[in-house]
């Protein structure tokens, strides 16, 4: 590229397309030492690891820690979701500390219906304010829950649901080889408009 | 280097302007068809839930994209915020060749007569524009029938009463019901409701050189991997380039049509591929690029005749856009009603539009297109838990197990319903850019409950062990079934074009889109819009050959 002087809007373009985006992981690796992570630091992983498990839980079928949904999060903040960025770590940072005062101990380190306690305030709005800057608790609540749901249950390729593991959960062939999977000939019974089945 | 001079610039790719481009190549005029966005496969987007055009929380795959296009939505407080195409406040509608015809569901609907006079029909409604089209069903009906021909519809009116009155049938045989479609018809026959397919632009067998549909889960939202989903970019514009009298354009953004001191239409400018601004010259322009598109250009035309805009003396671009006020209901059954056969909406019953004592207007209810995952987490009755074990419980116990009828209510028009040029912010290339505000029609809210009844009693009568329902509330943006903001009519004070879609005020200036609908009906509008592009684009081809538009 000719024109070194990007705007920022074309800054952000260049990181949405992919290229600048390596860029940055590879220098916030070099800053912090050695990082699997594209923006989220390890401690805000180990954090956020224990809040999407809170909201897609582990049963009979794995849940959000497992399927990779933190790591979504972090693609995202990377490309899509870089205007989040601050939000998450100022929001992750104001949780942390707000734990430690309530609890005396990290949330990661809190049992586990102890941890769906604190969210269900947070959730509610009742939670204490004053680590909080530009966003609400509760707001900052409902985004992690809502790009949660979207690691789990969105497509792979994005980063979470691993190995496809909600729709095995909910018994959608995957991945939808196109053409392929139509077990019964259902599907290609022809619509007659005086058959019994449709209704005369 | 200078762009050499066309006969005819059209301006989006979509519907409407697909249409368009073919009827005027075919008759031998020289076109330009310009297009912001580009040509999209199924193989450059899979079955990725999150960037399609159903939901598309990290973009919208089939554009516009959020690093060039933005708008200002009211903030419900007298202010105005900035949003991007993937926000639910901006109301996107694809930007692409093809259009939402690319990743549409495809139902392929006409309007009942009835649409066309509804002010004759219901008398004035307060506080809406109301009026009748300049124009009959009767004289629509030939074009919904090409339309229906040359992109291919597949469909039965055999079991509908309702029917819109066609003089020959579907030029493709109706799709089988999927598992949801056997339970809801016997339902609503025991309820004395007339369900029957419904008809679907997408091939039941082949046609026109294109295969049968695979019944895929991800159709809506999606392009077609195979073809089988009739979209303009796969039927009337390969037509249109063949004839060797059309060029496509893309990537291209039209900033402003140039209107001269005489009042006509000279040309356009518009930013290129590579954000050069060019000027093209033509002896008309058609504008097709969806009801607040086409407003903002016109809006943004100004010229010494028309200082507001093009063909907007009267101040009526922009105004009534409207949309669909979708309502509907949720069932949870006992037993598995989920087969994976796609695309899921397949029933529909008339019974509700036009149809019930003492209610204006109305609409078609049908079983909705497959939820898919993420979409179905955000699917719950109110006051449930969105997150922790019972959130993944129903997750897993529901997936299979719920159906959703839905329809679209039919909006009454209101002039103070928008969409405006913002007088300060502008887009990536200082185009000023759209503000869309105002609120539904009480009416809208009335039969969007109503109508939300009915399904809720026929999901009951299917079987369904829990129901709950989904209403309109006054708030919207209007997105993939904009419409009505270059309205219309044979009166020059209360509209913006003549019944052939022609400017009142600029008569080489056309309009062929959404945009045009005096009202949307209670139907997804795709069918209409294509039929009047064919009804606009038949009308310029005769024009053409009397006076060359001179």
């Amino acid at each position: 590229m000719i024109n070194q002087s990007f705007s920022r809007r074309e800054f952000v373009r260049l990181v949405t397309g992919g290229t600048a985006a390596v860029l940055i992981s590879f220098n916030t690796a070099c800053k912090n030492k050695i990082s699997r992570w594209r923006y989220l630091q390890e401690e805000e992983i180990g954090l956020l690891d224990a809040i999407v498990e809170q909201i897609i839980p582990t049963d009979d079928f794995p849940g959000g820690k497992w399927a990779n949904v933190s790591n979504y999060i972090d693609k995202q903040l990377d490309t899509y979701y870089i205007n989040h960025q601050v939000e998450y770590r100022d929001g992750l940072a104001a949780f942390e500390k707000t734990v430690i005062q309530l609890k005396s101990k990290k949330f990661e380190e809190l049992p586990f219906p102890e941890q769906t306690a604190i969210l269900e305030k947070m959730e509610g709005g009742d939670f204490p304010g004053e680590y909080w800057k530009a966003h609400s608790p509760a707001g900052f609540f409902d985004m992690i829950r809502q790009h949660s749901m979207q690691g789990f249950y969105g497509s792979p390729v994005h980063g979470g649901n691993r190995e496809y593991i909600s729709y095995h959960m909910l018994g959608l062939d995957y991945p939808n080889v196109i053409g392929q999977n139509r077990y019964n000939d259902l599907s290609w019974r022809k619509y007659n408009p005086n058959s019994v089945e449709n209704g005369k | 280097m200078a762009n050499k001079h066309v006969n005819a610039i059209v301006i989006g790719a979509g519907a409407g302007g697909g249409v368009v481009a073919k009827e005027l190549a075919t008759a031998g005029l020289s076109v330009l068809l310009i297009e912001r966005g580009r040509w999209h496969t199924f193989d450059e987007h899979g079955d990725d839930e999150l960037t399609s055009q159903r939901t598309f929380p990290l973009k919208c795959g089939y554009g516009p994209d959020n690093e060039h296009n933005w708008r200002m939505a009211s903030d419900g407080k007298g202010g105005w915020i900035k949003v991007f195409p993937n926000d639910w406040a901006y109301g996107n509608n694809a930007a692409c060749v093809g259009s939402g015809t690319v990743s549409y569901g495809a139902m392929a609907w006409r309007f009942q007569p009835a649409d066309f006079h509804l002010k004759t029909k219901y008398g004035a409604v307060p506080g809406s524009t109301l009026d009748d089209w300049p124009l009959t069903y009767d004289e629509l009906e030939p074009f919904y029938e090409k339309a229906e021909y040359e992109l291919g519809v597949s469909g039965d009116p055999t079991n509908d009463p309702f029917v819109p009155p066609r003089k020959n049938p579907y030029p493709m045989p109706a799709f089988s019901f999927n598992s949801e479609g056997i339970i809801l018809e016997k339902a609503a026959k025991r309820l004395g409701l007339h369900p029957f397919p419904i008809p679907m632009l997408r091939n039941s067998v082949p046609y026109n050189g294109r295969p049968a549909c695979i019944r895929m889960r991800t159709c809506v939202g999606f392009a077609c991997p195979v073809n089988a989903k009739a979209g303009t970019q796969n039927t009337v514009i390969p037509v249109a380039l063949k004839t060797g009298n059309c060029e496509l354009r893309i990537n291209c953004m039209v900033s402003e049509i140039i209107v001269d001191d005489k009042g006509k239409a000279r040309g356009i400018n518009y930013f290129d591929a590579d954000n050069k601004l060019q000027e093209q010259t033509s002896d008309l322009v058609v504008v097709s690029a969806s009801a607040s598109e086409t407003a903002r250009l016109l809006l943004n035309s100004k010229s010494s005749l028309f200082p507001k805009g093009a063909g907007n003396n009267n101040g009526w671009v922009g105004r009534n856009i409207q949309d669909h006020a979708y309502t509907g209901a949720y069932g949870l059954f006992a037993d598995k009603v989920y087969d994976d056969v796609g695309p899921g909406a397949c029933i529909a019953v008339n019974d509700f539009n036009h149809r019930m004592p003492d209610i204006i207007g109305g609409g078609v209810l049908c079983n909705e297109f497959i939820r898919m995952p993420y979409q179905f987490s955000s699917i719950r009755p109110s006051g449930s838990r969105m997150w922790g074990k019972d959130h993944k419980d129903f997750q897993k116990l529901n997936f299979k197990r719920h159906i959703a009828v839905h329809g679209p209510v039919q909006e009454m028009p209101v002039f103070d319903k928008m969409v405006e040029v913002d007088p300060v912010v502008k887009d990536f290339w200082g185009i000023p850019v759209v503000r869309i505000s105002g609120f539904r029609h009480d009416n809208d809210i009335k039969v969007g409950r109503l109508l939300a009844d009915k399904a809720e009693e026929w999901l009951k009568e299917a079987g369904a062990v829990q129901t709950w329902k989904s209403v309109p509330g006054k708030g919207s943006t209007p997105s993939q079934h904009q419409s009505g903001t270059c309205r219309m009519g044979n009166d020059p004070k209360t509209s913006v074009t003549n019944r052939y879609g022609q400017l009142h005020e600029i008569d080489n200036i056309f309009v062929a889109d959404g945009s045009l609908h005096v009202n949307n009906g209670g139907y997804n509008p795709a069918l209409t819009i294509l039929a009047l592009g064919y009804w606009v684009g038949g009308h310029i081809a005769e024009m053409w050959k009397g006076t060359h538009m001179k």
